[in-house]
């Protein structure tokens, strides 16, 4: 992969803000993205039968460990990306909204399979069409389910995201409150 | 397989079971009214020549635009005789009432908590009569063959997805 920003559908719009980023808080940006691009700490939210592949692909043989992705966490407050394997049907959809709320920023998403992406072949009154509908997404891995190499790759991606995106070593920015009615 | 089941049904209840046949693949079936169904069982269940002491399988089958529209279908089996027979049981769509079985099989209470929830049949003196697949908030039932393919209801709002391939939003038809 040469350039990163075929990644980034969303076109950077530089402010003056960002413009004036020093040299040292670019640096900062890269060294965490680093860090964090390899100490990925996952949260799989299996419901369907793609859980078995993603069990291929932590196990030795493919080996998510490679990758620093290898720590499956138990609580999505541990966790920084949220893996959706397999179908979500309407009635799960509300848990899957609160499991991703519940995760610490920065967060990232990735849609595991055919059936996270876009609700694959069940196109009926129980499934919802894809994860996107809920939640952001920033990989989709097709297939059903898909080939180990297809999810390493996924998170290759998702890397090159991480390391491409803007990190701040002090986040001021207040996290947005639920408005109260 | 159990030729002399449907002899002992049809000699207790002469009213009640309106024909036998044997099915496909050597099933006895004996069609059952409907008033009748929740006495035709627990003679099945409680005759010591019988002993049919496990319902292994209550479903439903929806034909639509016949009458009477549903079917409701038993599958009985004996773990003492080792024999089995089916009943099925018309149900008009105007009055979708059965009476329940789970007073005699405990295991019938999902497979009618699963009728009610994908065909509307009612099950009167059923312990606890809720959706078994479905959630509390969906309206209709999903498996009659009028209920819309993808007719779902979202339970909570979506992201509005820009995506020409994926059909129609979370409730088109």
């Amino acid at each position: 992969m040469s350039s990163s920003s075929d990644l980034d559908l969303v076109p950077a719009i530089a402010t003056r803000r960002e413009e004036a980023l020093t040299g040292l808080s670019k640096m900062v940006s890269k060294g965490l993205g680093w860090a964090r691009k390899y100490s990925l700490f996952q949260y799989p939210f299996v419901t369907a039968c793609c859980g078995m592949e993603f069990m291929a692909v932590a196990a030795a043989r493919y080996d998510l460990d490679r990758f620093g992705a290898a720590l499956p966490r138990f609580s999505p407050r541990q966790a920084d990306l949220l893996m959706v394997v397999g179908t979500i049907n309407v009635k799960q959809a509300p848990i899957l909204k609160r499991v991703y709320d519940s995760m610490a920023d920065p967060k990232w998403v990735v849609a595991f399979g055919v059936c996270a992406s876009s609700g694959g072949f069940y196109d009926n009154y129980a499934t919802m069409q894809g994860i996107d509908r809920i939640i952001p997404v920033d990989v989709y891995i097709p297939g059903c389910p898909p080939r180990p190499e297809q999810v390493l790759d996924g998170i290759m991606l998702l890397q090159q995201k991480i390391q491409d995106q803007q990190h701040k070593l002090i986040d001021r920015e207040r996290p947005a409150l639920p408005a109260k009615g | 397989m159990s030729k002399a089941a449907l002899q002992r049904l049809q000699e207790r209840f002469p009213g009640a079971v309106t024909q036998v046949y044997e099915g496909r693949g050597g099933d006895d079936v004996a069609l059952v009214r409907k008033e009748a169904i929740l006495e035709v069982c627990r003679f099945l269940k409680e005759d010591p020549e019988l002993r049919f002491d496990m319902a292994p399988y209550i479903t439903c089958v929806d034909y639509h635009g016949s009458e009477p529209r549903f079917d409701l279908v038993y599958q009985m089996y004996s773990t003492v005789k080792n024999h089995r027979i089916r009943l099925r049981v018309g149900v008009p769509e105007g009055d979708a009432v059965v009476a329940s079985v789970t007073p005699l099989w405990k295991g019938a209470n999902w497979y009618e908590r699963y009728c009610w929830d994908m065909y509307g049949i009612r099950f009167e003196g059923h312990p606890d009569p809720r959706r078994l697949y479905m959630y509390e908030e969906f309206v209709g039932h999903p498996l009659r063959k009028d209920y819309s393919l993808r007719g779902r209801q979202p339970l909570m709002p979506e992201r509005h997805v820009d995506e020409p391939f994926r059909g129609p939003g979370p409730s088109g038809n």
